[in-house]
């Protein structure tokens, strides 16, 4: 599938922002000091809505997305957006308590953060609803959109605690640290899901004989179309271990290194704390490109492709 | 709406014939030809001329070799919108652009509606629907809604643009829902199949298998074949033989 980049950032972005809004929920629960939440939330929205805009601008005709809201009785993407106009009433609120009347904002900041997971959670059920890609459609996916969503808002927020100088509390670092691993673990299956062979094969999408009996002879058109370039990406596969490798790399080790010198009473590290939760967006983004990338659509098996 | 309807009165859809298809890919010019001027926003084409030609079209060709044993054919493969009963291009759509008719089963975009976010075509096994880039909206086979209740074309006419073109007869249109009409005979005689049924989309449109072929007689002649050559014919041989 193509890796469309306004996709991926909305994704990424917003993904993150959704994710440091739960953990922000929690501070606001344990924490009585308000610098980092005052920090934290105006992060969390700016990167949430410039996810959101960015996602427009994959649309052909963005200015019908007015009528975007109104399938959510069927459409995961109508839920996202619902979903997603949803959250910031809440979101809102909580502003309101930070910065006007500091009173009550607790409730608001759980409402938000449940938005936040309802949303990620739409995303991927997207991908994993479409049949037509069988390595998007297990529930790994949208476990790993929302792993990936809690773990990179939980490195947002440990970067900012660390930055603000408030301490960090065990459990905190301890339930990134899980939330990493889970993430991990997840992604490790969803690619050895990748590699399982499909249903779909180019007999069963053409009817005219046994797998192996069956071959393209001749494309429509001796050109690419929409459908090719849409659905029949092959740049990544020629290195996807390569790239595998890379994301699972920046995804754990400058988070870990990080978990584990808090771990050990280090203090005085903003820079490396920051630098660890921007190599762990990078790390998101690859990880997403790779999503698409390597994932085969069965249109594939109409125009030449061995499997889908 | 994009909720599916629990039931269609009627399922009109095409069925394709690949024993006759003889790859002439009429039915996509005329299909192109037809949809371009209708209601819809044209369906464009980029670089018309040039090296890099690409368009939308919403009837494809495709050629398959099938071999079995030692024998291999050529099967032609034409493939449009199968107008599925449980249609997932349907469902996921946000805008309730996409819809499924609940008087005759047919899927349409409507393109007032269409944001151009492309998750149907990602959601159809098939590749039957293709955005055109220019207009910005999803294009896909209206089974000529246009054509096949006009009141103004001659009654021959009143059939899918396809069908009407096709040289060898190997489409056919009707409702499949009626397990009497022409269609559903012909399904029933030539055991026609779903494409892809692992997907559970219940596509409408089928297709009949290339009939099993009769065994070719041995060539008639092969190179050392047939009685000595004698008389004129010899000395043509032999003196064809010897030119440089």
């Amino acid at each position: 599938m193509k890796p469309a980049f306004s996709v991926i950032c909305f994704t990424v972005l917003s993904g993150t922002g959704y994710g440091l809004v739960v953990w922000l929920a929690l501070g606001a629960l344990f924490q009585p000091d308000l610098a980092v939440a005052r920090l934290g939330y105006p992060i969390a929205f700016v990167m949430i809505s410039a996810g959101l805009l960015s996602s427009t601008l994959h649309l052909k005709s963005p200015s019908r997305a007015r009528f975007a809201l109104s399938q959510w009785r069927t459409s995961w993407l109508s839920r996202e957006g619902v979903a997603a106009l949803a959250t910031y009433l809440p979101l809102l609120a909580v502003f309101w308590g930070l910065f006007v009347d500091g009173r009550h904002w607790h409730i608001a900041a759980l409402l938000a953060a449940g938005g936040s997971m309802v949303t990620v959670f739409c995303t991927g059920m997207i991908y994993q609803t479409t049949r037509a890609v069988r390595a998007w459609a297990t529930p790994m996916t949208s476990t790993v959109y929302l792993l990936a969503a809690i773990t990179g808002g939980g490195a947002f927020c440990l970067a900012l605690q660390v930055i603000v100088g408030t301490p960090v509390p065990m459990p905190v670092s301890l339930a990134i640290a899980v939330a990493l691993v889970g993430l991990m673990a997840t992604k490790h299956f969803w690619w050895r899901n990748l590699a399982a062979p499909s249903a779909s094969t180019v007999a069963t999408a053409t009817g005219l004989g046994k797998p192996g009996d069956v071959s393209l002879f001749e494309r429509p058109h001796v050109t690419e179309n929409w459908l090719t370039e849409e659905m029949g990406f092959r740049v990544a596969r020629n290195h996807a271990a390569r790239l595998r490798r890379i994301s699972q790399a920046l995804l754990t080790l400058p988070l870990a290194a990080l978990l584990v010198s808090l771990a050990l009473g280090t203090t005085g590290i903003p820079v490396p704390s920051a630098l660890a939760t921007v190599l762990f967006l990078l790390g998101a983004f690859l990880e997403r490109w790779l999503f698409f990338a390597e994932a085969r659509h069965t249109v594939g098996l109409y125009y030449g492709s061995s499997h889908a | 709406m994009t909720a599916l309807p629990a039931h269609t009165e009627k399922k009109l859809g095409l069925v394709i014939d690949l024993d006759t298809c003889v790859g002439c890919h009429a039915c996509a010019v005329n299909c192109k030809e037809w949809n371009t001027g209708g209601d819809l926003a044209p369906l464009s084409d980029t670089d018309p001329y040039g090296a890099d030609v690409s368009g939308t079209w919403l009837n494809r060709i495709h050629s398959f070799e099938v071999t079995d044993g030692d024998d291999a054919r050529l099967v032609h493969f034409p493939k449009s919108c199968l107008h599925c009963d449980d249609a997932p291009c349907v469902t996921v759509c946000p805008t309730g652009a996409s819809l499924k008719r609940t008087e005759d089963g047919i899927v349409l975009v409507d393109e007032d509606r269409c944001m151009g976010c492309g998750l149907c075509a990602w959601a159809c096994p098939y590749g039957a629907r293709e955005m055109d880039p220019v207009a910005g909206v999803m294009k896909k086979c209206t089974l000529c809604v246009d054509r096949i209740y006009s009141e103004d074309l001659p009654e021959e006419d009143r059939i899918p643009a396809c069908v009407r073109t096709c040289p060898s007869s190997a489409r056919h249109f009707g409702d499949l829902a009626d397990p009497e009409s022409e269609v559903s005979l012909l399904v029933a005689a030539r055991d026609g199949y779903d494409l892809m049924p692992e997907q559970g989309t219940r596509p409408v449109n089928k297709y009949l298998p290339p009939r099993k072929r009769t065994a070719l007689p041995t060539p008639a002649r092969t190179k050392d074949d047939g009685p000595p050559l004698t008389g004129f014919w010899k000395w043509l041989d032999g003196a064809l033989e010897k030119l440089p």
